[in-house]
């Protein structure tokens, strides 16, 4: 077995496209990606918030009190295009806002005065800007009612029945946390790209070179091979996944936290636990691809059955993100979904439950030696071993 | 020593029959051809010698171990050279026999003298150290040869031995499966080529669409069918001469 494993090592230490795809590909996409979309994101953000608001107004003139009060409050009013909805949908402008010419007449009458915001609500972006023009609007309004109550005589707060303030107890760790839902899956797809390549060469890749049948005349059981090839392929997921956690750390330092408000609590002591985290889905990893590979002829066909399982370890990550409730116990039984929820709370800063840290660890290892018995017996069938017939 | 009896193989359920009822023994000491066209049945013979097929019925011993309850035993007894000669591109010749040699789990010291010893009777120190993703058939079934039998093994088992092999280099494995021969090994191997089995065996065994149609020596094959050639004979006894120009 041991002898299978070194073979295994040092035959794919050979090959230029296993260390380049494992050992340098692999660690380096997900923190690359990551910390360009983070920065991306955020500097948008940032960008949306602090600059000064550009308006395009149609009618204008319709409402001069309320373009002054814009323009005090630093909004800067634009010339309308001439097709505004048209504008819009082309995305040359963001919002448009329209006042129509009976503005004045529900004014002067005291009846509520009609503005419409041209906006496609669709695009992500939008929402920021729409809510901000909404604000303007809304200190406009709130101005304005104040003004036409005390001239009544009556006390502007009886028409505010509620005073609600959010206590934010959110820490720059846990807002952090937000942010970096998808790390968990950046984290574990490491381990699922370090040992892609070495189980298709184990298995279809002998295949194809059509040494599987004169290995497996030697003396020694079948699982025996198995298993020195699901070691060193757990190996290379091993060495990709502590690479790609360094390469995580170096990379938090690249990130404008300090625009973001917030704090990622990812340095080398919470890579470490998370290494030992995810170690077990390495061998998960290993032995779900080597079983699928395994039923490949060729390393082509195996690595079409490949850009599938890529996908699994995303489904918890987006069904956190889509539904991001609290840890739950039975969520810690889940392999896959365990990491990803523990993950994130150990970059939230939270302190970590060992109970669970424990539970995450078997149950995933359970799954994975399940998974490994299983390849372990693949090649007791005929069909797996010859390449002819 | 093989003693075959009565063994039979199906496909598909049952509804392809590769080997039916076949019995023939070869002997140490003596080369044993498998004569027979393409598809008789020959490879999948050998195939379940070597235990990665394992029989409907009948019964197998080799130097009186049987594959079916001992196959890692067996595997121990056999040397192997497969159809299928599949090498570690990205291993020398050396490593590739070095990794066969640790598979049976032998000592270090004993598989490097015996590569040097293999490498001396293959002709193979040009190229023992070179990688060989490079090579020619010829080096690569001078490997594949080197690996089955890094262990030494008293029976070998060699699947179209001088397939894809030029003139030169089949002369050089004949001479050494004689060697082999004359150490008292007990040699089988598998071919369609009828003046293969006429330089080479001992004693030949004509399979036939996974029947043995014959079986004994050059001399008793010939007086059997009637005929004064092989190529004649071979055809008599098979009945066709189908698959023999393959």
């Amino acid at each position: 077995m041991m002898s299978v494993f070194a073979k295994e090592v040092l035959d794919n230490f050979r090959d230029r496209r296993v260390i380049l795809n494992t050992l340098i590909l692999g660690p380096l996409l997900g923190p690359v990606i990551f910390t360009v979309m983070i920065s991306f994101m955020t500097s948008q953000a940032t960008e949306r918030m602090e600059s000064a608001l550009e308006l395009p107004v149609i009618g204008a003139e319709n409402a001069p009190a309320l373009i002054g009060f814009l323009e005090r409050e630093g909004v800067i009013i634009e010339a309308p295009p001439e097709d505004p909805e048209g504008a819009v949908k082309r995305e040359e402008e963001e919002i448009i806002l329209r006042i129509p010419a009976d503005f004045g007449a529900a004014w002067r009458a005291g009846q509520p005065a009609p503005l419409e915001l041209i906006a496609d609500q669709s695009l992500r972006y939008t929402g920021t800007t729409i809510s901000r023009v909404r604000g303007y609007l809304n200190g406009y309004a709130s101005q304005i009612s104040q003004a036409r109550l005390q001239l009544r005589g009556v006390h502007p707060e009886i028409t505010r029945p509620l005073q609600v303030s959010v206590v934010d107890l959110s820490t720059p760790e846990s807002r952090g946390g937000m942010l970096l839902a998808f790390l968990p899956y950046f984290i574990m797809i490491t381990v699922f790209m370090g040992s892609m390549h070495m189980a298709i060469d184990t298995t279809a890749g002998e295949r194809e070179r059509k040494s599987l049948e004169p290995l497996l005349i030697n003396p020694l059981p079948r699982w025996q091979i198995m298993a020195g090839k699901l070691l060193a392929t757990t190996l290379f997921a091993l060495m990709t996944l502590a690479l790609g956690l360094v390469a995580f750390v170096l990379a938090m330092g690249f990130l404008p936290t300090a625009d973001m408000d917030m704090a990622l609590n990812l340095d080398f002591r919470v890579a470490a636990l998370a290494f030992i985290l995810v170690a077990p889905v390495a061998l998960l990893a290993a032995a779900l691809l080597t079983i699928l590979a395994s039923f490949a002829k060729s390393f082509r066909e195996a690595q079409s059955y490949m850009g599938m399982v890529i996908l699994v370890p995303m489904i918890p990550s987006f069904w956190i993100m889509i539904d991001p409730t609290r840890t739950e116990t039975w969520m810690t039984l889940v392999p896959l979904l365990s990491q990803n929820v523990l993950i994130l709370g150990l970059v939230r800063g939270e302190p970590l439950n060992m109970a669970w840290l424990a539970m995450s660890i078997g149950s995933t290892t359970v799954l994975a030696l399940l998974l490994a018995a299983i390849a372990g017996t693949l090649y007791n069938r005929p069909k797996l071993i010859f390449t002819s017939d | 020593m093989i003693e075959v009896q009565r063994l039979r193989k199906t496909f598909n359920k049952g509804k392809v029959v590769a080997v039916d009822e076949v019995s023939f023994s070869a002997r140490d000491g003596q080369i044993t051809g498998l004569l027979g066209p393409n598809g008789a049945g020959k490879t999948t013979t050998l195939r379940m010698l070597y235990t990665l097929l394992s029989p409907d019925s009948g019964q197998m011993r080799i130097d009186g171990i049987d594959p079916a309850a001992e196959p890692l035993k067996v595997k121990q007894a056999l040397g192997v050279v497969p159809d299928s000669r599949g090498l570690y591109d990205r291993l020398s010749a050396r490593e590739n026999i070095r990794y066969y040699g640790r598979l049976q789990g032998l000592a270090k010291a004993d598989i490097a003298e015996r590569i040097e010893r293999l490498a001396d009777v293959l002709d193979m120190h040009e190229f023992i150290d070179r990688k060989t993703n490079g090579f020619s058939q010829g080096q690569r079934v001078k490997v594949a040869i080197a690996r089955a039998l890094i262990h030494e093994p008293r029976t070998v088992l060699l699947d179209e031995p001088t397939n894809g092999l030029d003139v030169m280099t089949t002369r050089a494995l004949r001479g050494f499966l004689q060697q082999l021969k004359a150490e008292g090994r007990c040699v089988v191997l598998s071919t369609h080529i009828m003046q293969e089995v006429a330089a080479l065996c001992d004693r030949i065994v004509i399979i036939a669409k996974g029947r043995v149609m014959a079986e004994g020596t050059a001399d008793e094959l010939l007086r059997r069918s009637g005929r004064d050639n092989l190529e004649d004979a071979f055809v008599q006894l098979i009945g066709s001469d189908e698959g023999l120009l393959a």
